[in-house]
């Protein structure tokens, strides 16, 4: 009779291996995400083989870019890419600071959520709106009042005035600039209201019980404390305009070569990838589209990379 | 000093105005972002509302030149492809997401997983499209047939993984470790403790995540060029090249044929109010069970 008080031990751990498989499973899967990056790189790179070797590093100062005559080089589209990428940090910022200022210190607290999800749907917007927007919308204001505005003031300017000069077409890297500059705003804000809230109140309470304006508590007090964070938010931004693609390609008028004026239409790495790719059939063609899309994949994973980092440091302390 | 010498301080004055012009200028600020938006909105309803129509979702895009069609195929194209890129990336971004939260909070190479998703996240997604054409072409050696429904549902997969995994990690590292520690001191096993503890709790984040995910690529048109390419019949064969709402107003929308334009303004329309929807919807929803 004693056997019956036997009870078997239930089963606590009926597959110990499901534990050591399932850890496995995981960091395989972790893993992809890192051979995702390396294999977009080296394939990029395999994939440009006949550009670097006939260029050399020489592709990324050559102007020309001569798809009959089968020159390539990336002087043209990385000068865009840049230009309209500052143009667009430099009217991003200031409207980037102030949302970030009006939202974290001004606002009252019910006011704060909407008008920040309002602003944050702005990065929700496909890309091609904006682009069909600034074609349609932007660029015949354009045309119309902004760039005859322009050069009849900043076109006279000795040294500057010659960006703001020769034939007004709506299109062009200035307007690409704007477009690409309301597409970053809520990028940059985002940052810039995460690294604000970060700000110890007792520092601005502080400030404000020495009789310090709003405004001098930002400028003396939140600034300052935030500002590694903020330099991180702004390269956030730069990361994203570098990369933007359709809403460049709609805006800058897809022409190459360089040109001084602003009003000039040019060409972004990103919109000619976007152009040309699918287009392209002799083989030195397609490579050198392929090492533009490594360079544009570098500087925007360097520059990614360094926001990341920025920003890190900015929590840490 | 009384109130009258203290306005009087120029000063007291001057900081005073300045101030008044900065609390201005940052009050401008939201107004100006605010106004991007309602235009934006605004340019889509007038020049889309008319596009609206039931054989937007009935007729296939119409050939150049003729009166009439839709974007019937287009939008079967993106379903379809959103939805295979859905079911490809959950699995991996939410598995590779709890290795980086259960198993490796803090180790190396959980921070370099982290790093490099986080810079996937806002890489450029056309260089995405190039890759998987790449792979296409040179890898699988499929050459001409390289633009395929299933190219395009690998890229889209491809750019929403870094938000799939970047989701699910931050929603598991909020579930508290009691939850974690209770579990496991009633002999539950650290697998079957993620599934019934970790998941559970952290279901609503990680559905948000998965539905901004699909809001994002949705919208994407960069990748889709060099891969999916766009096809102007009806097709549901992902073998197949296959038209996208996105790729349809790339096409439509830079062409001077009238009616093409009209549907690319009605297709403008119809993917922002989906993806404006998902992300008020998950955002109010998330919010409300914070």
């Amino acid at each position: 009779m004693q056997n019956t008080l036997e009870i078997s031990a239930p089963k606590i751990h009926p597959k110990p291996w499901m534990d050591k498989a399932f850890k496995t499973l995981t960091l395989l899967n972790a893993w992809l995400v890192l051979i995702l990056l390396a294999g977009i790189i080296v394939s990029l790179f395999f994939g440009s083989q006949t550009t670097w070797q006939k260029e050399g590093l020489g592709f990324l100062t050559k102007e020309e870019w001569d798809t009959a005559a089968g020159s390539f080089g990336a002087l043209g589209p990385v000068a865009g890419t840049l230009i309209t990428s500052g143009i667009a940090l430099l009217l991003a910022l200031p409207v980037s600071i102030g949302i970030a200022m009006f939202l974290t210190e001004l606002a009252p607290a019910w006011l704060r959520r909407p008008l920040g999800t309002a602003i944050e749907l702005l990065a929700a917007i496909p890309s091609i709106i904006y682009g069909m927007w600034g074609l349609f919308v932007i660029a015949p204001l354009f045309i119309e009042y902004v760039q005859p505005f322009l050069a009849i003031t900043l076109g006279n300017v000795p040294v500057i005035g010659k960006l703001f000069s020769g034939t007004q077409l709506g299109v062009g890297v200035l307007t690409a600039g704007v477009v690409l500059a309301i597409m970053i705003v809520p990028f940059i804000t985002a940052v810039l209201r995460d690294v604000f809230s970060l700000v110890p109140p007792m520092l601005k309470e502080s400030a404000y019980g020495l009789g310090a304006t709003t405004w001098e508590v930002v400028r003396n007090i939140v600034i300052p404390h935030t500002k590694i964070g903020m330099v991180g938010g702004v390269m956030l931004g730069l990361g994203r305009a570098l990369g933007e693609t359709m809403a460049v390609t709609f805006v800058i008028g897809n022409s190459h070569g360089l040109n001084l004026s602003l009003f000039a239409p040019g060409n972004s790495i990103a919109s000619t990838l976007a152009n040309e790719f699918n287009e392209a059939s002799s083989d030195e063609h397609r490579s050198a589209l392929l090492a533009l899309a490594l360079v544009l994949f570098l500087i925007t994973t360097i520059v990614l990379g360094f926001a990341k980092w920025l920003i890190s440091r900015n929590e840490v302390k | 000093m009384n109130i009258q010498e203290l306005m009087a301080n120029p000063l007291y004055r001057r900081r005073k105005w300045t101030n008044r012009v900065m609390l201005v200028l940052a009050g401008l600020a939201i107004v100006v972002g605010l106004f991007w938006l309602s235009w934006i909105m605004w340019t889509l309803f007038s020049k889309g509302l008319a596009a609206l129509s039931p054989s937007l979702f009935t007729e296939i895009t119409p050939p150049a030149g003729e009166t009439g069609g839709g974007l019937a195929n287009a939008i079967l194209g993106s379903v379809l492809m959103v939805a295979v890129a859905t079911m490809m990336t959950t699995p991996i971004g939410i598995l590779a997401g709890t290795y980086l939260a259960e198993y490796a909070r803090n180790n190396t190479l959980s921070k370099i997983v982290r790093f490099i998703n986080d810079i996937l996240l806002s890489a450029p997604s056309i260089v995405v499209g190039m890759f998987v054409f790449l792979v296409a072409y040179y890898g699988l050696g499929l050459r001409q047939n390289a633009y395929s429904g299933w190219a395009g549902a690998f890229a889209l997969a491809i750019i929403m993984l870094p938000v799939v995994v970047r989701t699910t990690d931050d929603m598991l590292k909020l579930v508290p470790n009691t939850l974690r520690e209770a579990a496991v001191a009633l002999g539950t096993p650290y697998w079957k403790m993620i599934f019934t503890i970790g998941y559970r709790a952290a279901r609503t984040g990680m559905l948000t995540g998965l539905l901004l995910g699909v809001a994002r690529i949705f919208g994407e048109t960069a990748p889709l060029l060099f891969t999916a390419f766009g096809n102007n019949f009806w097709s549901s064969n992902l073998s197949e090249r296959m038209a996208s709402l996105p790729q349809v107003i790339n096409q439509f929308g830079l062409s001077p044929d009238e009616n093409w334009n009209q549907l690319a303004w009605g297709g403008a329309i119809l993917i922002t109010l989906l993806v404006l929807f998902i992300n008020i919807v998950t955002r109010w929803y998330a919010s409300k069970h914070d």
